[in-house]
């Protein structure tokens, strides 16, 4: 006998629904094509060649490969060169169009250009590819050898994920935002209290928060061990594609009675400035609890926060002082975009002349591959998702994580420090 | 066959550090592995020795750049409590074997290990603990010798068929 079960469905499940063509439920395996793909000079190189050790020709569909470099630009080593010359004559010889080093960050790219949207499923040889479930996408980090076989074929094996919904509710306090929702979530979820599931942002302040808000929320979910962080599509997410792409609006959230995994709720009206402490991501504490304490590197930037609105927030803090000569001050737009739309509002004058370095748009410090590493000993403040030991180079110094505007008001003063009260 | 202890959260920054990504090739990988966190390993690991280590193994970033570093050690095996995701699925495409094991913190650093991976445990100090299969669509990639040789094997994917979980 068959059994047909009518029950509600989780926005993730429902995108692999409209996928399949039937109910595609969560924990169930299918073999589902991808909208788009992106891979970077460092996991792109292996992802190649695995492609070609698996007998592939030409990619599945050259327009849907995203391909750019933004680790190690400009290359920073022979190695780092030889690795972009070889996937700069991969994108000629499959006619795959090549970023190379022009555009910035590759997850902001790929959000900037609209190559992901309400719906589809997007993969990136990149564990923060969980990013662009901001625009209402299924998307999640893979690695090299699975962007191989998604090269040849354009599908992949995907375990439906469970669903934890978060509820955010509340108006942000002054000086608090997005980052600080996220690094409070990160700590009450745990490094690994989300491995294998979606985390689904809804409430009344997601709802409020713009796109750049949404994509720092979303590129912190693996760092709770989630395959993506999606928020339903809205008017901010039809808004922010519109220019970007063709596509129509249409209905795209979770039933009322679909089935959860987790459900948790925040309420920001009373969040503090939060900041990870090292070496985990999930070490995160009110920054009155860490005041004081002294720091040799500020870096504003990253994936997570290196967009306008985040230059702007510190550059509010700023206002027109000048950074301690304490610290060394590192701002990186995330992209070539968002850099422009900085020195057009003058942003990048003011932390020029505050004293910072403001470099091209790149991954910086984020990663400890290109420059920007630390000595043993020494303390960085962090814009970006990750603090583990030796993530920034030495494996004995530390590494902060906060938002952009307690990491300005830190570099006033070469300590960490409330932005509230600067 | 001795075993290199691990704790919780090990990342895969601190498997393989972000500046030697560059490389690809798993002997020099492994020249790098756990450095400034564990230098003996690089030095002392043998074929055949197994990680073992608690919960989240391999968190973090999407590079595979960490099971190749290990697999160039000579790992075949990591036992831990728990693994992060992607860490997961890349070291069965590389064909390290991940193997879960809940009493993984009752193996002692140092001590020789035994995997019997068909009957489903692990057996060291004199004692047994079970270990749970990998699961079902994974176990005909596993048998391949890895996601290159399956896909290899299959001509084209069937879309939205469903695989055993
Ligand atoms: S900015 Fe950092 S986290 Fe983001 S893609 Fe680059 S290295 Fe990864």
């Amino acid at each position: 006998m068959l059994l047909i079960y009518i029950m509600g469905m989780t926005l993730v499940e429902k995108i692999f629904s409209r996928k399949c063509g039937r109910e595609v439920q969560a924990g169930e395996v299918v073999m589902a094509s991808v909208d788009a793909a992106m891979i970077h000079d460092i996991t792109g190189p292996l992802a190649v060649q695995k492609f070609r050790e698996m007998g592939g020709k030409s990619v599945f569909d050259r327009n849907r490969v995203i391909l750019l470099f933004d680790h190690q630009i400009p290359a920073d080593s022979i190695p780092a060169a030889e690795n972009h010359v070889f996937l700069r004559r991969f994108a000629a010889e499959q006619k795959i169009h090549n970023d190379d080093i022009r555009e910035g960050i590759c997850h902001q790219v790929v959000m900037e250009k609209g190559k992901a949207g309400p719906g589809e499923i997007v993969v990136g040889a990149d564990s923060h590819t969980c990013m662009y479930g901001a625009s209402g996408a299924f998307a999640t980090g893979i690695g090299s050898t699975d962007m191989g076989f998604v090269l040849k074929f354009g599908a992949l094996y995907f375990r439906v994920p469970d669903t934890i919904r978060l509820t955010v509710k509340g108006l942000f306090p002054e000086r608090v935002g997005a980052k600080d929702l996220i690094l409070a979530i990160a700590s009450d979820i745990g490094a690994d209290g989300a491995t294998y599931h979606a985390l689904e942002f809804t409430g009344d302040t997601m709802a409020r928060m713009e796109m750049a808000g949404r994509m720092t929320c979303c590129n912190m979910a693996v760092e709770m061990g989630a395959k993506v962080g999606i928020v339903p599509p809205d008017e901010v997410t039809w808004d922010y594609l519109k220019p970007r792409r063709k596509i129509d609006p249409f209905p795209l959230s979770s039933d009322k009675d679909a089935l959860f995994a987790g459900e948790r709720s925040y309420d920001v009206s009373n969040l503090a400035p939060q900041v990870a402490t090292p070496h985990n991501v999930d070490q995160g504490v009110d920054v009155t609890k860490v005041a004081g304490t002294k720091v040799d590197q500020v870096f504003i930037g990253s994936c997570t926060n290196g967009r306008f609105e985040d230059l702007k927030e510190a550059a509010e803090v700023l206002g027109d002082r000048a950074f301690s000569d304490r610290v060394r001050v590192i701002v990186i737009p995330a992209s070539r975009r968002e850099y422009l739309k900085a020195l057009q509002a003058g942003l990048i004058e003011r932390f020029v002349s505050a004293g910072a370095l403001v470099e091209a748009p790149c991954c910086g410090p984020c990663m400890g591959g290109a420059f920007g590493l630390l000595a043993p000993g020494e303390v960085s403040l962090s814009t970006s998702n990750r603090n583990f030991r030796g993530r920034q180079g030495s494996t004995d110094a530390s590494v902060y994580l906060c938002s952009p505007a307690t990491a300005a008001a830190s570099a006033l003063f070469g300590e960490i420090t409330d932005p509230r009260e600067v | 066959m001795r075993s290199w202890k691990f704790g919780d959260n090990i990342d895969t920054d601190a498997i393989i550090p972000g500046r030697y990504l560059v490389h690809y090739d798993p002997k020099v990988l492994a020249s790098h592995a756990f450095e400034g966190i564990r230098d003996d390993f690089s030095k002392r690991a043998e074929e055949g020795d197994v990680i073992v280590a608690g919960r989240n193994f391999g968190c973090g970033s999407s590079r595979e750049h960490a099971p190749l570093a290990l697999a160039g050690a000579g790992i075949r095996v990591v036992i831990a409590r728990s693994f992060a995701r992607i860490f997961y699925r890349n070291a069965i495409n590389v064909g390290l074997l991940p193997l879960v094991c809940h009493d993984s913190d009752k193996i002692a650093d140092g001590e020789v290990v035994r995997v019997n991976v068909g009957e489903g445990f692990v057996e060291a100090g004199g004692q047994r603990y079970s270990v749970e299969p990998v699961p079902g669509f994974m176990q005909e990639i596993v048998a391949a010798g890895g996601l290159v040789e399956y896909a290899r094997k299959i001509p084209e994917v069937k879309l939205c068929t469903a695989l055993h979980p």
